[in-house]
């Protein structure tokens, strides 16, 4: 094959702190050749991101020092002007990154941003730029792009947007595209899209994909060759089937056996835990199979007819409409579905953080769609919330002790000094340490603070706890343990989850049932097993079908649909939702029927 | 239950930070010598000496003499009594109100559009016009030029925490505190305000230095703290005449309000940190 597009040999990156230089990654080395993907791969951390940037010499000169060699076609990027750089930038490297929604500009067209890229690159006249501007949203295969150009960005959803990006990235034909998680906030059926659009374009214009990436799934999908990272040192790299085929190094063993892989629950009626990897050798136990929920109980939670409207100055949006469920003791209930389908607004009304339209929330057998403030807080010690964001969760300011202690003693549960035992009781359940009791939220990592969020939530003794992506922030082997976390405490306390999430693999191992909701109603709801293994709505099978396979031999098994743009979820204030029927395919699995509309 | 360990660390993080500790030491001085202004004024400060009018500063009256031919020196270290009372007065007065109108307008629906448009009223007037009619219609003396000023500057301070509020109170951790069923004084107290503290404090330090402007402006007006005691504003504003003639009679005034609103700024700063446990730790 020809030389490659991008040569990185021996870069190491440093950052200036008060002791001094601290190397951020160290040695590392990898080439991509002309029409070539190489994903970089690893956790939070482990200096993927900085690598990029380094090549891009994007990082702030006076704070950070690279030594080593990036060649991009023979030139040494380290040592280029940076006028010159200014010039490869956007010329002969293309960058898309991970945020669609903040990354183009709201006041200007998409064609004007389109054109401006083309007009200072390129040297074209604004004409000349605007015609290049149509063919290239028709290469990114944006549907009816001539009406579309003249557009502002707020018109185009995630997935829209991010093929804009694409699209201003390829305008000067760089030989190399670097992609900085650029699927990680899209969801999982425009992740595919997205996806297979990189490649389409890559073969069309042979040109080098340098990849980042913390999903192995995506990786297994789209990658010829794989760099595995770890704490900025290079772990091993290779072809990417060989790689996931045969890893070498324990730690690419133990992050490819944390992956939650769809698929691998055959024949298990209950949830299983996550298999518990050992760091050292890379080899993996696989989990045991947890119990199932207690057969002829009263259910903790009872959601019936809940419909959640929000009125805009545009209209009205159903973000709930008509759903109904139960919830018994010891049982995991999934709510998964993609982005806006209103899983997290159901959560939310459950715990009366958003006041219900209409319908019922039955817990213990009161309805509290209406209660008053006085009896939710009798409410609220059956029931608690998890929350995705396990930065944003903990008050920075108040230290995890008291952050656990404080429900206790404002629902006056024990006296002072019983409490502080009881801190330290939970704190040790969730598998921290009581003597961190005094740490405050910064010192933990997103996965401790997750522990922490658990153990607050558990002070008041719940029922049942609405999990909100409670996972979906973490790193995979966190999120293997924290998962298998939860399984334990419902195991041991019999408690209940609603468990929302747009992660398949994951709700595949926790859940005893699942439901699907889309565009704010259940489409389908049942057994786990029946969901993933016979899959009755359209939707549903869609949104099974787009979840990244972390096996490289099943690549291009798929077919792409056509990219469409999704439809409002904004209606008139008139509007009335159709009555949706259900048909029982199973004892206990319910599918919407379709209709006409 | 409370963050004694950020406040046993304070002096220490108060030390390394050179800035803080100088608006401290500033602060301590101007403060102290307000306090103890009988004892360490050379002169009387409204003693009358016609002879010894509009005199340069000179060792008998270090910053010189005003058109009375009363001490500049003693003089401006007793108005520091009076326009440390009433800047603080008014930063207590206005911060109080602010807080208590911004988070009640920011965290209850309700509320907002009335408190906003309150706000807005208010805005609408000048400062020193607002206040000249507070007083008036109060009668002038330390008491009334302290509410004056502390409602017309509780608006800004409001509209801030009102911004701030809104923003925090969608903070997950806000949530958590409402889903563990707190009562909502509880989630305002210990968990809203203490996140408030950093946009209050700045905002108190700015209001702090503008008070001992429009505390001068009330007094030149005729509208302020009774004349017979000196303020840096009176000072200032009596001083005007002479600016050409006789400098000292604006620049040592002018210095007393600099110091003391720099120090003031830079304590603010300080404490700003102070308050933040992502900062109080070493390192």
């Amino acid at each position: 094959m020809s030389d490659p597009v991008l040569s990185v040999q021996n870069l190491t990156t440093a950052f200036r702190s008060r002791e001094g230089w601290r190397e951020v990654i160290r040695g590392i080395n990898f080439e991509v050749k002309a029409g070539e993907t190489v994903a970089i791969v690893g956790e939070s951390g482990s200096g993927k991101s900085v690598t990029a940037l380094s090549a891009m010499r994007l990082l702030p000169r006076d704070k950070t020092r690279s030594t080593g060699r990036i060649l991009l076609e023979g030139r040494d990027l380290l040592t280029l002007p940076e006028a010159e750089m200014r010039k490869v930038r956007g010329g002969r490297i293309g960058m898309i990154f991970q945020e669609p929604m903040t990354s183009l500009n709201p006041v200007l067209t998409i064609g004007n941003q389109l054109a401006e890229a083309l007009v200072l690159h390129r040297d074209m006249s604004w004409r000349e730029a605007e015609a290049e501007a149509l063919t290239l949203m028709e290469r990114v295969r944006i549907p009816s792009a001539k009406s579309r150009l003249h557009e502002y960005p707020h018109k185009f959803s995630g997935g829209m947007r991010q093929r804009v990006m694409i699209a201003m990235a390829l305008a000067c034909r760089p030989r190399l595209l670097i992609a900085d998680e650029p699927t990680t906030a899209l969801d999982v059926t425009i992740q595919a899209e997205i996806l297979s659009l990189i490649s389409e374009l890559q073969r069309e214009s042979e040109m080098g994909v340098l990849f980042i990436t913390h999903d192995m799934g995506v990786v297994a999908e789209v990658a010829d060759r794989t760099v595995v990272m770890f704490r900025g040192d290079m772990v091993e790299t290779g072809e990417t089937s060989r790689l996931f085929a045969a890893p070498g190094q324990p730690y690419t063993r133990a992050l490819l056996a944390s992956i939650p892989r769809l698929g691998t629950m055959n024949g298990a009626a209950g949830p299983r835990r996550f298999p518990q990897v050992d760091p050292r050798t890379g080899t993996a136990s696989e989990g045991r199979e947890m119990p199932l929920p207690p057969a002829g109980t009263a259910p903790v939670v009872s959601v019936s007819n809940l419909s959640i409207r929000f009125d805009l100055p545009q209209g009205r949006v159903h973000a709930v409409e008509d759903v109904s469920f139960d919830l018994h003791p010891g049982e995991t209930l999934a709510l998964v579905g993609e982005s806006g389908c209103g899983k997290s607004t159901t959560g939310r009304a459950i715990m009366r953080l958003t006041t219900p339209s209409a319908g019922e929330i039955r817990i213990d057998g009161r309805d509290i769609a209406r209660a008053r403030s006085s009896e939710l807080r009798t409410m609220r010690r059956s029931a608690q919330m998890i929350f995705q964001d396990p930065f944003a969760s903990l008050n920075p300011r108040i230290s995890v002790g008291d952050a656990i202690l404080e429900p206790i003693l404002t629902h006056g549960l024990l006296p002072k000094a019983a409490a502080r035992l009881r801190v330290a009781e939970l704190l040790d359940q969730v598998g921290l340490s009581p003597e961190m009791a005094g740490r405050y939220p910064h010192e933990f990592s997103g996965g401790q603070r997750q522990r922490v969020s658990i153990a607050r939530a558990m002070a008041l003794e719940p029922k049942f706890i609405v999990a909100d992506e409670a996972v979906s922030a973490l790193d995979v082997s966190v999120k293997a343990q924290v998962s298998n976390l939860l399984m334990d405490l419902q195991a041991s306390r019999g408690l209940a989850f609603l468990f929302i999430s747009h992660d398949m693999s994951v709700v595949e191992r926790i859940s005893h049932r699942v439901a699907v909701m889309h565009f704010g109603e259940i489409v389908e709801i049942g057994p786990r097993a029946a969901i993933f293994g016979n899959a009755q709505h359209p939707y549903t099978r869609r949104l099974i079908a787009a979840v990244p396979v972390p096996d490289p031999a099943l690549r291009g098994t798929r077919s792409a649909a056509p990219p469409q743009e999704p439809r409002s979820p904004l209606r008139p204030l008139d509007y009335v939702a159709p009555k949706r029927l259900y048909r029982e395919v199973a004892p206990g699995h319910f599918v919407m029927a379709e209709t006409s509309a | 239950m409370t963050d004694t360990t950020n406040f046993l660390a304070a002096p220490r993080l108060l030390l390394r930070n050179r800035a803080a500790l100088l608006g401290a030491v500033i602060l301590a001085i101007v403060v102290l010598a307000a306090l103890l202004a009988p004892l360490i004024a050379p002169y009387a400060p409204n003693k009358l000496s016609i002879v010894n009018k509009l005199q340069p500063p000179s060792a008998s009256h270090l910053f010189g003499t005003d058109e009375f031919g009363r001490d500049i020196l003693s003089r401006a270290i007793f108005a520091g009594r009076v326009s440390l009372l009433v800047s603080l007065g008014v930063v207590a007065l206005s911060t109080v109100l602010g807080v208590i109108l911004g988070v009640a307008a920011g965290y209850f629906r309700a509320l907002d559009a009335p408190i906003s448009r309150l706000l807005d009223a208010m805005m609408s007037f000048p400062d020193i016009l607002l206040a000249i009619a507070l007083v008036a219609a109060l009668g002038p003396s330390v008491a009334t030029v302290i509410i004056a000023l502390g409602i017309t500057y509780a608006p800004r301070l409001a509209r801030i925490v009102r911004g701030s509020t809104l923003v925090l109170r969608e903070m997950p951790y806000i949530e958590a505190a409402i889903t563990l069923g707190l009562p909502t004084w509880r989630v305002l107290t210990r968990h809203l305000l203490l996140n408030l503290a950093s946009p209050v404090l700045v905002q108190a330090t700015f209001v702090f230095a503008s008070a001992m402007l429009a505390e001068a402006s009330l007094s030149f007006l005729g509208v302020g703290v009774s004349t017979d005691m000196p303020t840096w504003g009176t000072m200032l504003a009596s001083g005007r005449e002479y600016m050409n003639s006789a400098p000292w009679l604006m620049i040592f005034p002018g210095l007393a309000i600099v110091f003391s609103v720099l120090s003031l700024q830079l304590l603010g700063d300080g404490l700003r940190d102070l308050v933040d446990p992502r900062l109080t730790k070493e390192r």
